[in-house]
């Protein structure tokens, strides 16, 4: 299968963005839980995407790791402010927007890897990959 | 999605709302107004939010769930989410979300049970269904 882009430019394409993981990890034949999960990690990365940046992108790809497993990598990157300090905004509870502070530490739970990249004014990506 | 409603029914004293969708986040935003506007309008006792097809519950849907419950006490309600599915229950506890306030049941006829006891009404006044479909806009 091969990689998807979706815009991420205003409120509903979040909803586009969980909608499309979740066909995507289900025709991989992800088991429900990890579609629930990928949706939901989906769902949050794409919020801050439009909440903090204003826009910018998701891409899917269906990915095999050394020992041949199959899993999902999602990529959420934004030209947006950036992040001052990772490991705070890594936190629990840690909001600068009013949230619950859940987005990133939660996601990062609900998946296998997590790596966040951030640039003060050139932008932020987060990639995970979830193994089926 | 789009364009879609998700309807309020009043059964008895308890607004009963069955999310059949996911929703975006203006949905969410309306649905949240719509309800605190049907409690006040019919001065209901309780909430019934029926979740049994919802997917996914992220912290914003997951926040509108508690603000709901909160404003709802305010308002002398209480506000009961049935249905959740287990792949939905072990996601939320991951993400590390607590529905604060929020009480969550099995299933339609358990909510009920839970609402029926806590203003004790007599049966036959649960039985005298009383179906009233609001539709507020978009
Ligand atoms: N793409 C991004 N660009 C810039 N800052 C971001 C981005 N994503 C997250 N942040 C920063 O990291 C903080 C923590 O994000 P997280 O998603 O964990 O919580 P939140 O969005 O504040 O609340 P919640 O997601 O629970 O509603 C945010 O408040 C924001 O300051
Ligand atoms: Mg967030």
């Amino acid at each position: 299968m091969e990689s998807k882009s979706l815009a991420l430019e205003n409120d509903r394409d979040i909803a586009v963005a969980r909608g499309l993981v979740r066909k995507i990890a289900s025709d991989l034949g992800f088991r429900l839980i990890d579609q629930t999960r990928l949706a939901t990690v989906a769902s949050e990365l794409a919020r801050n995407v439009i909440k903090y940046a204003g826009s910018g992108r998701l891409i899917a790809q269906p990915t095999e790791s050394a020992s041949g497993r199959a899993g999902l990598r999602l990529i959420f990157e934004d030209k947006g402010p950036g992040i001052s300090n990772i490991g705070n905004a890594m936190r629990d509870g840690f909001t600068t927007g009013g949230g619950l502070g859940k987005g990133l530490p939660g996601s990062r739970r609900l998946v296998d890897e997590f790596n966040i990249e951030s640039e003060i004014g050139q932008g932020t990506r987060v990639t995970i990959v979830r193994w089926k | 999605m789009d364009g879609a409603r998700i309807p309020i029914l009043k059964v008895g004293r308890v607004l009963v709302v069955p999310i059949q969708f996911d929703m975006d986040d203006q949905t969410v935003i309306h649905l949240q107004e719509r309800i605190l506007h049907e409690l006040e309008r019919t001065c209901a006792r309780g909430v019934l939010i029926d979740i049994s097809l919802l997917e996914m519950i992220d912290s914003f849907i997951g926040r509108m769930l508690s603000d709901i419950a909160a404003m709802a006490r305010i308002m002398d309600a209480r506000t009961v989410v049935v249905g959740m599915q287990p792949a939905v229950a072990i996601t939320l506890v991951e993400l590390g979300l607590e529905l604060k306030g929020v009480e969550t049941v099995l299933n339609v006829d358990e909510g009920f049970k839970l609402l029926r006891a806590e203003f004790n009404t007599p049966d036959e006044e649960e039985e005298e269904f009383y179906w009233e479909t609001s539709v507020i806009g978009k």
